[in-house]
C-alpha cells in the first residue's frame, strides 16, 4: 500500500453535556466520533455515509481541526495536525478546505464574488492588486462560472451557482484535501448532477483528495472510490464503493442499502427490504458492545458484550465491524432466516 | 346550482381537478405557480406528483385544500370535483371545512413545524374526532391510542400524553400520519412526507402509509422530488415542470416508455440509474422565471430536442393509451426518446 496521505488514528471527539448556568454539572458525554481509524491515499475520494446524528459531520470537522479531537491523531502528509501550534496550524490550513451544505448560509451576502474569492486567495499568498482580477476570473472559469458575474452578490445567483462559488472559494488556496459536507443535498436533481460532475472532474484534474459526506447513498456510490459507513460515531464498514453497495457485509449497511429507493419500478418492487425497527439511539448513552445490536436483525447476546473489530471476508479491501460477519454472509443464511 | 339528486356515477373519479390555475401576485409581477393543471385520481389509487422545487407540485395540493394564503395567492380558475359532488375550489369555506381533515387529510414535510409544541399529542391527535365526528373526549382518546398503535408506536397509552419535542423525527411523522388518518379519510395528500427523514426511517414510514392505505382503501397523492420513491410507491405519476403537468402515465410507462424530454433528462441526471463514475447528464440552464409569460413549452430553452415550432402553445395530450405528454414533437410522432 502506498504511503497514506491522510491518516486518522483512533480519533475521538466527545462533547460534554452540562446542566445549569453557573454551577455546571456534568451529566453525560456525547460520543460523536468514537474511535475512527482510517487512511487515505492522495487523490482518493472517500464517501462517508450514515444517518443523521451518526457523527459524519463531526468527523469531517474534526479532521479539519474545526473541532479539537478529544483523543487520537490526524496526520496529513506527515504533519500531526492536532499537535501543531496555532500559527503553524493556520498556515497548514491552506492545505485543507471545506465545502458546506447550504450555499445560502456559507457565503457572506455583503461580499461580491470578487471580494469573497480575492479574500480567500490573499489569505494564502500575497499577489499584486493588478493581478487579482485575473486570478479570480481564472478561479471562476475553473468551476464553470462566467467571469462576467465577478461583481455580483450571492443573492443574484441560483443555489447551484452559489455552490460553485463556494467550491471556487475552497479551491482559492490550492488545497490538497477537501471535505465536502452534504454539498448537493440542498440542490435539485438537475443541479445536483452538475455539482457532482464538477467535483469529480476537479478531483481528477487537480489530484485532490476528497471526503464526500452525504446521507444519499446513490450519490456517494457514484462519486467515491471507497465508502465508509458510520453508525453512532464509529465506522462499521469500509470498502470499495461499488462493492459496499452491491455486496454489503455489515447488517447495518445491508439495511441502509436496501432502504434506498431504486428509481426503477420493476427492480424496486421485486427486491427484499430489510426493515430496521426504531430510530438510531442517542449518542449520549450508546448501547454496549456493538452500537447497532438493538436494531440488528441478527443480533445475539454476545453482540451486547463485545466491541466488534474489523473483519474481512476473502477480499481484504472490504471490512466490517461485526462479530457475525462470516456467519451472516454465508450463502443461504439470509434465505433461511426469512419466513 | 347543485342538483337535488346528484347520483354519483359508479366510475366517477374520487377527485377530478380541471384547469387549475393558481398565481401569486408579488411585487415582482404575477407568478403563475400552477398553470392549467388537470388530473384525476380514482378511489384507492396512488398518484405521484414529481418535480423540482418551484414546479408547482405543492401549490397544486395546497390549492385543492384551500390552504393558499390569499392574498398574495389567487386561484384564478378551475374546478376540483370531489367524489362527483362538491367543487373544492368554488365552495364556501364552511363546506370545505367539512371535507378537509375528514374526507381529505394532508401530511406535510416537516413534522416539527406542523405540530403545535405547546399541546400534548393527545389534544392534537383527537381534535379531528371532536370536530368532525362529535365524539365524547374519552372515546376519542381511546381511538387516538388505537391510531398510535396502528402506526407502530409502542406504549401508546403513555406516549399520547407527551409533547411533540419528546418524540424523534420519525416518531413525529408517525403521529402526523396517525392524526391525518384518524377520521379514515378517502384521500390522503402527502407532501414530501419523508424528505426530512433518514432513509431507514423513510422506508418504515412509506411501508406504514402503504399498509394503512390497503386497510382503509384510501387514495393517496404523494408529492416528492425523488423518482426512487415514485417507482416503488405510486400507480400513476404526474411530472410537473414550471407549473404544468408535462407528462402523466402509469409508473412503469413513465420509466420505461418515457414520453417527455424533461422526464428523460431527470432520469439521466440521477446517479442511481447511471454506471458508476460516468459523467452525469446535466440539464442545461435553469428553470424558467414563472413571472414571465410563456407561450409555448416551458422546457424549450433547456431541451436538447427543441425545434422552432416548440414555441407554439402546447397542451397535455394522450399520445398512447393512458399516457399523456405535453411535448409537441412526441405528439406529432417525430421524436422517440
Amino acid at each position: 500500500m502506498p504511503e497514506a496521505f491522510l491518516e486518522l488514528q483512533n480519533l475521538k471527539t466527545h462533547f460534554p453535556v452540562e446542566r445549569g448556568l453557573i454551577f455546571k454539572k456534568h451529566i453525560g458525554t456525547v460520543k460523536a466520533v468514537d474511535g475512527v481509524s482510517l487512511s487515505l491515499k492522495k487523490g482518493e475520494i472517500l464517501g462517508l455515509v450514515g444517518e443523521s446524528g451518526c457523527g459524519k459531520s463531526t468527523l469531517g470537522r474534526t479532521i479539519l481541526q474545526l473541532i479539537p479531537p478529544t483523543e487520537g491523531a490526524v496526520i496529513l502528509a506527515g504533519q500531526h495536525l492536532n499537535r501543531l501550534p496555532v500559527g503553524e496550524l493556520r498556515r497548514a490550513r491552506a492545505d485543507f478546505q471545506m465545502i458546506f451544505q447550504d450555499p445560502y448560509a456559507s457565503l457572506n451576502p455583503r461580499m461580491t464574488v470578487y471580494d469573497a474569492l480575492a479574500e480567500a486567495i490573499r489569505s494564502h499568498k500575497e499577489y499584486a492588486n493588478e493581478e487579482m482580477p485575473k486570478r479570480v476570473s481564472d478561479l471562476m472559469k475553473k468551476v464553470g462560472l462566467s467571469p462576467r458575474f465577478i461583481k455580483k452578490y450571492p443573492h443574484e445567483f441560483s443555489g447551484g451557482q452559489r455552490q460553485r462559488i463556494a467550491i471556487a472559494r475552497a479551491l482559492a488556496v490550492e488545497p490538497k484535501l477537501i471535505i465536502a459536507d452534504e454539498p448537493v443535498s440542498a440542490l435539485d436533481v438537475s443541479i445536483q448532477a452538475q455539482i457532482i460532475n464538477l467535483l469529480a472532474q476537479l478531483s481528477r484534474e487537480m489530484h485532490l483528495t476528497l471526503i464526500f459526506i452525504s446521507h444519499d447513498l446513490s450519490v456517494v456510490k457514484h462519486i467515491s472510490d471507497r465508502i465508509a459507513v458510520m453508525y453512532l460515531g464509529r465506522i462499521v464498514e469500509l470498502g470499495p464503493a461499488a462493492q459496499v453497495f452491491e455486496r454489503p457485509l455489515h447488517p447495518y449497511t445491508k439495511a441502509l442499502v436496501s432502504a434506498v429507493p431504486i428509481p426503477d419500478p420493476v427492480r424496486e418492487r421485486e427486491r427484499q427490504r430489510v426493515l430496521l425497527p426504531g430510530d438510531p439511539p442517542s449518542p449520549m448513552n450508546p448501547p454496549s458492545g456493538c452500537p447497532f445490536h438493538p436494531r440488528c436483525p441478527y443480533a445475539i447476546p454476545r453482540c451486547a458484550e463485545v466491541v466488534p473489530a474489523f473483519e474481512s471476508l476473502g477480499d481484504p479491501t472490504q471490512a466490517a465491524a461485526c462479530i457475525r460477519v462470516k456467519e451472516i454472509n454465508q450463502a443461504g443464511f439470509l434465505a433461511a432466516k426469512l419466513p | 346550482m347543485r342538483l337535488m339528486f346528484a347520483p354519483p356515477k359508479i366510475d366517477m373519479p374520487l377527485l377530478q381537478v380541471q384547469n387549475l390555475r393558481t398565481s401569486f401576485h408579488t411585487r415582482n409581477g404575477i407568478v403563475r405557480a400552477v398553470d392549467d393543471v388537470s388530473f384525476q385520481i380514482e378511489k384507492g389509487e396512488t398518484l405521484g406528483i414529481v418535480g423540482e422545487s418551484g414546479s408547482g407540485k405543492s401549490v397544486t395540493c395546497y390549492s385543492i385544500l384551500g390552504l393558499i394564503p390569499q392574498p398574495p395567492g389567487r386561484i384564478e380558475g378551475g374546478k376540483a370535483i370531489f367524489n362527483g359532488g362538491l367543487d373544492l375550489l368554488n365552495c364556501s369555506s364552511k363546506e370545505l371545512s367539512k371535507v378537509r381533515g375528514r374526507k381529505i387529510a394532508m401530511i406535510f414535510q416537516d413534522p416539527m413545524t406542523s405540530l403545535n409544541p405547546y399541546l400534548k399529542i393527545e389534544d392534537q391527535l383527537i381534535e379531528p374526532l371532536l370536530i368532525h365526528e362529535k365524539l365524547e373526549r374519552e372515546e376519542a382518546v381511546s381511538r387516538g391510542i388505537e391510531a398510535l398503535k396502528e402506526m407502530g408506536i409502542q406504549d401508546a397509552a403513555a406516549r399520547i400524553k407527551s409533547y411533540p419535542h419528546q418524540f424523534s423525527g420519525g416518531m413525529r411523522q408517525r403521529v402526523m400520519i396517525a392524526m391525518a388518518l384518524i377520521t379514515k379519510p378517502d384521500l390522503l395528500i402527502a407532501d414530501e412526507p419523508t424528505t426530512a427523514l433518514d432513509v431507514t426511517v423513510q422506508a418504515q414510514i412509506l411501508e406504514l402509509i402503504k399498509k394503512r392505505q390497503s386497510e382503509l382503501g384510501m387514495a393517496v397523492i404523494l408529492v416528492t422530488h425523488d423518482l426512487g420513491i415514485i417507482s416503488g410507491f405510486c400507480d400513476r405519476v404526474n411530472v410537473m415542470y414550471a407549473g404544468r403537468v408535462v407528462e402523466s402515465a402509469t409508473t412503469p410507462d413513465l420509466f420505461y416508455k418515457t414520453k417527455h424530454p424533461y422526464t428523460k433528462a431527470l432520469q439521466k441526471s440521477i446517479p442511481a440509474l447511471q454506471p458508476k463514475g460516468a459523467e452525469l447528464y446535466t440539464i442545461a440552464g435553469m428553470p424558467p422565471d414563472l413571472s414571465k409569460e410563456m407561450g409555448g413549452c416551458p422546457f424549450v430553452p433547456r431541451c436538447e430536442f427543441a425545434k422552432p415550432e416548440c414555441k407554439n402553445p402546447v397542451s397535455l395530450v394522450e399520445v398512447e393509451p393512458n399516457h399523456l405528454s405535453a411535448c409537441l414533437r412526441i405528439q406529432r410522432g417525430d421524436l422517440t426518446l
